[in-house]
């Protein structure tokens, strides 16, 4: 009895945190979507389904989209190619493996800020380092972030650069349950190291390789701090991101109901990922 | 023979990839900490050891924006974060984990649910409701909306799932209450829960920018991250060695408690499936 009480008590703050902070904004939120509202003006018209028919119909809701589904296409393949390829590496027995994962894990727990910073100018068109050191080896300077072509591009290689280390851990985990029985008997069969990677390694990898692609997915449709700073999503909207979207709508317009539509879009979206997130890895975690 | 030799072969391959690895991590960091250091005239070129140390970018950047107060707004805002969320997320983990009450199933499926809601759903309502409360521009707008998170009760809940039972009935007979059982007991044998949440919390908000950007407004209230973002964006000096300068600040502290916590940042980050 009294513990029951106890357990009361204990939750208490955590719950009214949740109504509050949690509960009562998403359903705010959907409210939201129904209206018109400017947030100064008192009355708030309710306008139906208005919010989302002009979605349907906005170009730009569609470029920002395509554009961060681009980002997640070219950060993807960046992530789980050099994060595999360090992983291995870390693998295998050798002097100053600490070392080396802790040097990886290094941009993971810095700012993005700082990282957007620090890349903004490495890959500046005039005085960057990239530029600089391809001038040096007789090559022409890239507009990195002011041409349509490379603006996308560069920020996802930016953000693949900010979380390698994470996934080189994640992959580490993965490669360190591989039985290692597994390639013992591979190899009395006559197997050579390429056919064991290929045959064990990659398979054997799967579940790690999914979380990957789910969490790049996740991480992906939230992409804001990046192109804000080093962009502001421009040359043209190229680099336009959903999230920014909503920014320019909700705090530059102030066109509070139509942010609104777009935040829960893209919860929508996020929400259908981790959904399927969630079974493939509750099929996948026993093996 | 030849074994041996395709064997320093391969050992010398796997090197060169770590290596390239750790250049490519590194070096940016190395060039950033250069560039506040060197003058201006030769932060553009390309060698790695300036002719000259100076601190002018450090001057110059404290002459127009009051970097320390924003390293001391972040670590209230980092810091006020991760202390309420250490209290009263081990409380609700606590409570989830070892003592019965009714709704307490329902209570952990509907906080597992909230860790799927994106923070882009609730920015726009947070926002409205720090407006509506006058909390604009206050530390309390700041901090209370992002004050707690589900991911804390999970690691409590679970971690408290391991302590024994009879410790918890030795402690009751003993006359204790639930509340010193918590914070007496299973807060100090907990350090790996505690340290997990504690890092895990406190990098958010100090590498925070979008909440940060949306409630203060003052800028001796923002947090340095705000703070380095609109003076590095709005071009007041436009030179890339100042604003090399503010990062490094920006990137300092949490880098000094990496080395030092280096184990524990990789696990933590590395079990909890967040993004830095």
């Amino acid at each position: 009895m009294k513990g029951k009480r106890a357990g009361y008590w204990l939750v208490l703050p955590y719950v009214v945190f949740l109504l509050v902070f949690m509960a009562y904004p998403v359903l705010f939120s959907v409210w939201l979507t129904f209206h018109d509202w400017n947030l100064v003006s008192p009355d708030i018209p309710f306008v139906g389904l208005e919010n989302y028919k002009r979605l349907l119909n906005d170009d730009l809701f569609f470029k920002a989209l395509w554009n961060t589904l681009r980002f997640i296409l070219i950060n993807i393949p960046l992530q789980i190619g050099l994060a595999l390829i360090l992983a291995v590496a870390l693998n295998q027995p050798l002097k100053g493996r600490g070392f080396f994962r802790g040097a990886y894990f290094l941009p993971v727990v810095t700012s993005g800020v700082v990282i957007s910073f620090l890349w903004a100018w490495m890959l500046s068109t005039d005085d960057g380092l990239i530029n600089g050191l391809l001038q040096k080896a007789g090559l022409h300077p890239v507009p990195w972030l002011t041409s349509e072509t490379w603006a996308m591009p560069s920020i996802a290689w930016v953000a693949a650069w900010k979380n390698l280390g994470y996934y080189v851990v994640i992959f580490l985990a993965g490669l360190q349950s591989i039985p290692k029985q597994l390639y013992e008997a591979a190899r009395i069969d006559g197997a050579t190291s390429l056919q064991c990677f290929f045959r064990i390694t990659i398979p054997m990898l799967n579940p790690a390789m999914l979380l990957v692609v789910i969490l790049s997915t996740i991480n992906g449709f939230q992409l804001f701090t990046e192109p804000y700073i080093m962009t502001g999503g421009g040359p043209a909207n190229s680099s336009l991101s959903v999230v920014m979207y909503i920014y320019k709508n909700a705090f530059q317009s102030l066109d509070m109901g139509y942010a609104a539509t777009i935040g829960l879009v893209l919860a929508l979206i996020i929400l259908s990922v981790s959904m399927i997130q969630k079974r493939l890895l509750e099929k996948d975690v026993t093996y | 023979m030849d074994r041996k030799i395709s064997n320093w072969i391969k050992r010398g391959c796997l090197y060169v990839v770590l290596v390239a690895g750790a250049v490519m991590f590194v070096v940016p960091f190395y060039w950033m900490v250069l560039a506040s250091l060197k003058t201006p005239e030769e932060a553009f070129r390309l060698d790695l050891i300036p002719s000259r140390i100076t601190l002018d970018s450090y001057r110059y950047m404290l002459e127009r924006i009051p970097v320390w107060k924003g390293l001391l707004n972040s670590f209230v805002f980092a810091g006020s974060v991760t202390l309420i969320t250490l209290i009263f997320t081990s409380m609700a983990g606590y409570a989830l984990a070892r003592l019965k009450f009714r709704g307490r199933d329902v209570l952990f499926s509907i906080m597992l649910l909230t860790m799927m809601i994106p923070f882009q759903l609730l920015m726009i309502p947070l926002y409205i409701i720090v407006v509506k409360l006058h909390w604009m521009n206050s530390f309390a707008g700041l901090i209370l909306p992002v004050s707690m998170n589900a991911l804390g009760v999970f690691i409590f809940r679970q971690f408290f799932r391991t302590v024994p039972q009879e410790l918890i009935d030795a402690a009751r007979i003993d006359g204790a209450g639930e509340w010193r059982i918590l914070f007496q007991i299973m807060m100090p044998i907990s350090k790996p829960a505690v340290v997990t949440v504690a890092i895990l919390t406190f990098m958010g908000p100090w590498n925070d920018l979008l909440w940060p950007l949306l409630v203060m407004r003052d800028q001796e209230l923002m947090p340095l991250a705000q703070m380095a973002t609109l003076f590095g964006l709005e071009g007041q000096g436009g030179q890339w060695g100042s604003i090399m300068a503010v990062n490094t600040m920006l990137a300092f502290p949490v880098i000094v408690l990496y080395l030092f916590f280096q184990r524990y940042f990789i696990e933590s980050v590395g079990s909890s499936g967040m993004k830095g």
